[in-house]
């Protein structure tokens, strides 16, 4: 029998207690770093809706629905109407989608399902040089070739809806490819090798098995998407044309609010920046809503 | 019979579709570099812009701006999100604050960066004015520090869930608190992943125009403090398209960006599966 002899020093009770005080600081400077992200929202919000809300409760109903804009520094000399703005975000961000999503979709299924390793291996880091390639970049590349060739084939200035849907088609690619990926790709195998075994070919597999199960993943990705769209400035703001009035063809000009934000924040003062930083709360709110259903849809996620 | 050239015709499409976003990125980068590379040079790296952006010129003090506002964003950025994926991870249980914490950070990263760019004019140059001074580097860092964020929070919170149980419960059996086994068990273990989070953090923050845009004046000069307005490559790219539609300088700049996300791209790539395989091998 072993006969186990302690040796606690004095200095060790004392010792044992300023670690344990040591410990709980530390997880109090990590709980305070945690919630730094929960304190940028907080801030962001405060500090934008506290010039843009004022702005939108003076301006009522009509700043979304009017549709003339021309902005002064005294609110009640201007004429404040976004709706050719909104209506303008809204046409550029469904024809990205339109565009980029079943692209994007394909080459999710194709990543997960039907590429060889080597195939994946040299597709995944470009999924993620797309996605880290500037959109200033993007909207350069658009402005010295899709601008061009549009004015090339269509006339017109170029700077059109059509050279906005083309470039954030591309822009939305590698948040709809990789969150489709992924939720393809959690299907459990036995679904997979249930069906093949059953005779079904391989499209049939992904059609009727993996698709059906891996919908709500990537809905979510098309949402996230359009919500990567709706807010992208650069690359809208180069190409756009930034004309405010709704857009009666897809070679006309057309001005979004992020493009309009940026464009105008650079000279507008008193009301006028009010009513850009109201328009920052409209943009917002859509993008909270979009947040919302892409997060309704993953939850309604089965987990098997 | 239909089944099966159904079946061919459409896992061809799929493969189509693979090719065509491969084929898209590289006719992108591919058009920028052929058109950029050939005037980047030593003088082109090293030389301030002229004033008026005229060509013939380099970009100097846009680079010095770019590592300055990226810089400056990781400093601030770094330590909270470490910190807040370390919490996360290892200081909570799954339970609703922890869906709360990651819930905002997802919501932070889908903001527009136009609206963060919103929030550092008013916040950063209008509000604290007397300690940024206004439109300048420290405005533009500290305003990407909000993108960078919840970046590096969430690669970061994902590399230390992927660090084995046995290792935590090995040091913790050991002795060894909580603090210790976080900091001489789980972070060296978990070190790859994270750097890989900041790394595309400051991918990011090297890559972001419109935040800049509003809050860093876009002053061409070298910077001598971080009080001093400046222009990252990313908005000169933009401020020579429109003002003063000077396209060589424009792909100059835009190759050597592309060359830095090329970099990032690679780096995080390889140290990734570097981490996946070190850990696959334990």
């Amino acid at each position: 029998m072993v006969v186990i002899t302690s040796n606690i020093e004095v200095g060790s009770l004392r010792r044992t207690r300023r670690r344990v005080l040591g410990e709980r600081f530390i997880q109090w400077i990590l709980l305070l770093c945690a919630i730094s992200s929960v304190f940028a929202i907080f801030l962001i919000i405060v500090f934008v809706f506290s010039q843009g809300v004022p702005f939108l409760a003076e301006a009522g109903l009509s700043f979304l629905t009017g549709s003339v804009w021309l902005p002064t520094d005294s609110f009640a000399a201007g004429t404040w109407g976004i709706l050719p703005i909104i209506v303008g975000s809204l046409i550029v961000t469904l024809g990205a989608v339109a565009i980029g999503a079943p692209l994007g979709i394909a080459c999710g299924v194709f990543l997960a399902e039907i590429a060889p390793p080597s195939v994946r291996r040299a597709l995944i880091p470009s999924v993620s040089a797309l996605a880290g390639v500037p959109s200033v970049v993007y909207g350069f590349f658009a402005l010295l070739v899709i601008v061009p060739w549009i004015r090339g084939h269509f006339g017109g200035f170029g700077t059109s809806v059509l050279a906005c849907w083309i470039i954030l088609s591309i822009m939305i690619l590698p948040t709809i490819i990789s969150i489709s990926t992924d939720s393809v790709r959690a299907v459990p195998r036995e679904f997979k090798e249930g069906s093949l075994a059953m005779g079904a070919t391989r499209w049939q597999t992904i059609r009727s098995v993996l698709i059906p199960a891996a919908s709500s993943g990537i809905i979510a990705s098309v949402i996230l998407g359009m919500g990567r769209a709706i807010g992208e400035t650069m690359a809208v703001l180069l190409v756009a044309g930034n004309t405010i009035a709704i857009p009666n063809s897809i070679f006309a000009p057309v001005s979004t609010l992020t493009a309009t934000i940026a464009l105008e924040m650079n000279y507008a003062t008193g009301a006028h920046q009010q009513a850009l930083f109201a328009m920052g709360v409209v943009l917002f709110v859509f993008i909270l809503i979009l947040t919302g259903l892409a997060n309704l849809v993953s939850r309604r996620r089965v987990t098997y | 019979m239909a089944a099966r050239l159904r079946d061919t015709a459409a896992i061809g499409l799929l493969w189509g579709a693979g090719i065509a976003t491969l084929v898209i990125l590289i006719v992108i980068l591919a058009y920028i570099l052929v058109n950029g590379l050939p005037l980047i040079n030593w003088h082109f790296l090293t030389t301030n812009p002229g004033v008026r952006g005229q060509q013939g010129t380099g970009i100097y003090s846009t680079i010095v701006a770019t590592i300055a506002v990226t810089g400056l964003a990781l400093l601030i950025a770094a330590p909270l999100s470490v910190g807040g994926a370390i919490y996360l991870n290892e200081y909570t249980k799954e339970n609703l604050l922890r869906k709360v914490f990651r819930q905002a950070a997802e919501v932070l990263a889908g903001i527009p960066s136009i609206i963060i760019g919103l929030f550092g004019f008013l916040f950063f140059v209008i509000y604290l004015q007397p300690y940024t001074g206004g439109w300048s580097v420290m405005s533009g860092g500290l305003t990407l520090a909000f993108m960078v964020l919840p970046i590096s929070l969430r690669i970061s919170e994902e590399a230390l869930k992927a660090v084995p149980g046995e290792l935590r419960e090995g040091s913790l059996g050991l002795g060894a608190t909580k603090w210790q086994s976080v900091t001489t068990v789980v972070l060296p273990t978990a070190l790859p992943g994270i750097i890989t989070g900041l790394i595309l953090g400051a991918g990011r923050a090297i890559g972001e125009t419109a935040a800049i845009l509003l809050t860093v004046g876009g002053a061409l000069g070298l910077i001598t403090s971080v009080r001093d307005p400046a222009c990252p490559m990313t908005l000169y790219i933009y401020n020579i398209l429109t003002e003063y539609n000077d396209t060589t300088t424009a792909y100059g700049t835009a190759a050597v960006l592309i060359i830095a996300i090329l970099a990032i791209t690679f780096s995080t790539d390889y140290l990734m599966n570097r981490y996946t395989k070190k850990l696959k091998g334990l």
